[in-house]
């Protein structure tokens, strides 16, 4: 169960969350769609952790855990993974060694133990498999020199390495060409399979031709300001935000 | 926790800066000609030495200290110091037993072992304290592949011929004011001759460490390989933490012959100096040259610069054998109040020769970090290429970094190229770290090793983790 109460958040002192409550259960697809400058990003800004967030108030839970006064690592080791719009890149280290490293750090906060990179390649290997990506690819720098849809398949490949309990997916489709969109949304309903929860945060309908939501939230001004299943996307495509609202 | 306000608020404790209670015998403070006949004694040199150091001393008593260095210090007042410092010895040393157990000691907790075969096993150890050798590992086992390695003062005594033809000619007394008073009163140092046809089978290390208080330090080095040979070696330094600033003034010359290969790696730890307010720490003042002499020739400087209240040093290379090659791989991270003004000259004088400088600076802190690099194509060398790589990284708003590099050429028929960035570690990629479980302090760490991998691939293995660790402990808190 992934809950977020009331939470209203700031950025460059102006507020931008004015109260957003969700509940999203496990098996869950979530959409969140809005004009520009509704607050979607920054939702996922404040559910990570983002330090261009100011005092955010409210509450997001894990279950029970109110995840809120983490850190950014502490709230992705309790399970929280955001598939960032724009990744970013790390010249110099090792696509392979960075997602060990990652894999590592949550382990170790799970108090498990650690594993050795032979283990960790044969993990890799099998991920790597389902997203139809080459070996290649891990030794490459992190996202250096990547293309736009090299990165977004590297953003779902950490995804299945770390395995998280809550998704968000941030404009995941923008810049994919359709061969890749259907890889990704693939992983991303194996993911729902597994009983996971997902938040996707969309401009558009074409995603969701791929990824189908059980929920569909539209944002206007820091609020939810409508709730309905996936029929809501199609009407929204037909006439749009203002459309909508009236 | 907010990272709007990267500040460096690092107060990792200097794990090094332990001294040890040993009586030392020390000349008096103070610099004159009676004092460099007195260090001069106590080493049991031949008069070529004595001369040699007298003449750099009247030479340096008309030069100027260097003031174009973007570093600030008070004036060091050179009557101030001590200028040879030994912890007292009863014998001559006849093996590894009769070191004193307090320095092996102290090495072991520097993590440099004096008995053979133990941790560093294929690494043979000349471990400086102060002004003296303390032990050479491996001696006996590298000359039997006809490989010297031993303390300058006993090369002096057993090769003298080879110490006068090469002591001073890569690096003249007359060179910088650094260099000529180290000429002057230079004590202790290695001694490396690898013969014709010979790969050295074992990396050379020398570990130097400060120890006595209000001492300089000032070591010479002088490395020799002949036609066909090859060697590694890798320096490392610590000293203990006092309130007044210490000078290291070294002189490092290398010489290699037709094909000679010459690997020379520094893991610099000296003392910084109070993260706080700066005080105390090492004035890193250092003239390292290479010389190339022989056709085909290699020299590789590779440097990872952690320490230090001020650097300045340029590890050059001078090619003057055709088809010579020269590299310089650095790493100089700065932080608190740390300044490092260092980079390289690379003169190509020989037909086709090539160099390449890849440098990294990395500054965080209130430091001041600067690249300063020559590169000279004289007319003679035809064809020849130079590929200069400077970037610099800034952690916090309080960091200042510069490059400076000079590029002569003299002649049209060479080619360089000369690539330089200026990155900001980003809010962003901390926070994709962070994101993905990582703690900022190991997001800080990868991101500045990435930063760094070009130069830390060209490390010796041994010491390649140890340089990742030293960084990762350098960052330790920087982000805040």
């Amino acid at each position: 169960m992934f809950t977020i109460k009331d939470v209203k958040a700031s950025i460059d002192e102006k507020e931008i969350l004015k109260g957003i409550s969700l509940e999203l259960k496990p098996g869950e697809v979530h959409a969140i769609m809005g004009p520009n400058g509704s607050g979607k990003s920054t939702l996922a800004k404040v559910i990570v952790g983002h330090p261009d967030v100011e005092d955010p108030e409210g509450e997001i839970c894990i279950d029970d855990k109110n995840i809120l006064d983490l850190e950014p690592d502490e709230r992705a080791n309790e399970g929280v993974f955001l598939a960032f719009q724009y990744p970013v890149d790390i010249p110099g280290v090792n696509n392979a060694e960075f997602l060990r490293m990652a894999y590592n750090a949550k382990q170790k906060y799970h108090g498990k133990e650690e594993i050795d990179p032979f283990d960790f390649n044969e993990l890799v290997k099998d991920k790597l498999k389902v997203l139809k990506m080459k070996e290649r690819f891990l030794e490459r720098p992190v996202n250096h020199g990547f293309s736009g849809g090299e990165k977004k398949r590297n953003e779902i490949l950490q995804l299945l390495v770390l395995d998280p309990k809550v998704v968000i997916l941030d404009e995941t489709d923008s810049g994919l060409d359709i061969d890749s969109l259907k890889q990704v949304s693939e992983a991303v309903n194996y993911f729902k399979s597994q009983d996971k929860i997902i938040l996707l945060i969309t401009h558009y309908q074409r995603l969701l031709n791929y990824i189908v939501p059980d929920y569909v939230h539209i944002m206007n001004d820091g609020k939810v300001s409508k709730t309905g299943d996936k029929s809501l996307a199609l009407t929204l495509e037909e006439k749009g935000y203002e459309g909508i609202e009236s | 926790m907010s990272l709007k306000e990267f500040e460096a608020i690092a107060n990792k404790e200097y794990e090094y800066g332990f001294k040890t209670d040993i009586k030392t015998e020390l000349i008096e403070k103070g610099l004159n000609e009676d004092v460099i006949r007195l260090i001069s004694e106590k080493n049991k040199e031949p008069e070529f030495v004595l001369e040699f150091r007298l003449k750099a001393y009247r030479h340096w008593l008309k030069m100027e200290e260097p003031e174009w260095p973007l570093v600030d210090y008070p004036k060091i007042d050179y009557q101030d110091i001590h200028y040879y410092a030994a912890p007292e010895k009863k014998e001559k040393l006849k093996s590894m037993d009769d070191v004193d157990p307090e320095l092996k000691r102290t090495f072991e907790k520097l993590g440099i072992p004096l008995q053979e075969q133990k941790k560093l096993a294929n690494v043979a150890v000349d471990a400086i304290f102060d002004s003296v050798s303390v032990a050479t590992t491996y001696k006996d086992k590298l000359l039997k592949h006809g490989v010297v390695f031993c303390p300058l003062s006993e090369a002096v005594e057993k090769y003298p011929d080879l110490v006068k033809k090469y002591m001073g000619s890569v690096v003249p007394h007359t060179d910088n004011f650094f260099a000529a008073l180290n000429a002057a009163v230079f004590t202790e140092g290695s001694f490396v001759y690898v013969p014709k046809d010979t790969v050295c089978p074992m990396e050379l290390s020398t570990y130097f460490r400060i120890n006595a208080e209000d001492t300089g330090q000032f070591e010479r080095t002088l490395i020799i390989c002949e036609e066909n040979a090859s060697v590694s070696y890798l320096e490392g330094c610590t000293a203990p933490m006092f309130d007044k600033n210490q000078l290291h003034a070294a002189v490092v010359e290398l010489v290699a012959l037709d094909n000679a290969d010459i690997k020379y790696s520094t893991v610099q730890n000296w003392y910084a100096g109070d993260p706080k307010t700066g005080k105390g720490g090492i004035y890193n003042f250092v003239t390292k040259r290479g010389k190339c002499l022989g056709k085909k020739s290699k020299i590789s400087w590779t440097q990872i610069e952690t320490g230090s209240a001020i650097t300045w040093k340029y590890p050059s290379c001078i090619l003057m054998g055709d088809d010579s090659i020269g590299e310089f791989y650095s790493v100089a991270l700065t932080n608190h109040h740390q300044q490092a003004d260092t980079g390289t000259k690379m003169i190509h004088i020989g037909k086709r020769t090539k160099s390449t400088i890849i440098s990294k600076g990395i500054s965080a802190g209130k430091s001041k970090n600067t690249y300063r690099g020559l590169v000279q194509i004289n007319k003679s060398a035809k064809g020849s290429e130079n590929f200069t790589q400077c970037d610099s990284m800034l952690i916090g708003p309080n960091c200042t970094a510069n490059t400076f590099p000079y590029i002569d050429v003299r002649n049209a028929s060479s080619t360089l190229g000369h690539e330089a960035a200026t990155v900001k570690v980003s809010e962003e990629q901390i926070l994709y770290c962070q994101q993905r479980g990582i703690s900022l302090d190991d997001a800080l760490t990868t991101i500045v090793n990435g930063f760094c991998s070009d130069v830390f691939k060209e490390l010796p293995t041994e010491f390649a983790v140890e340089a990742t660790q030293l960084l990762s402990l350098k960052l330790e808190n920087t982000v805040g």
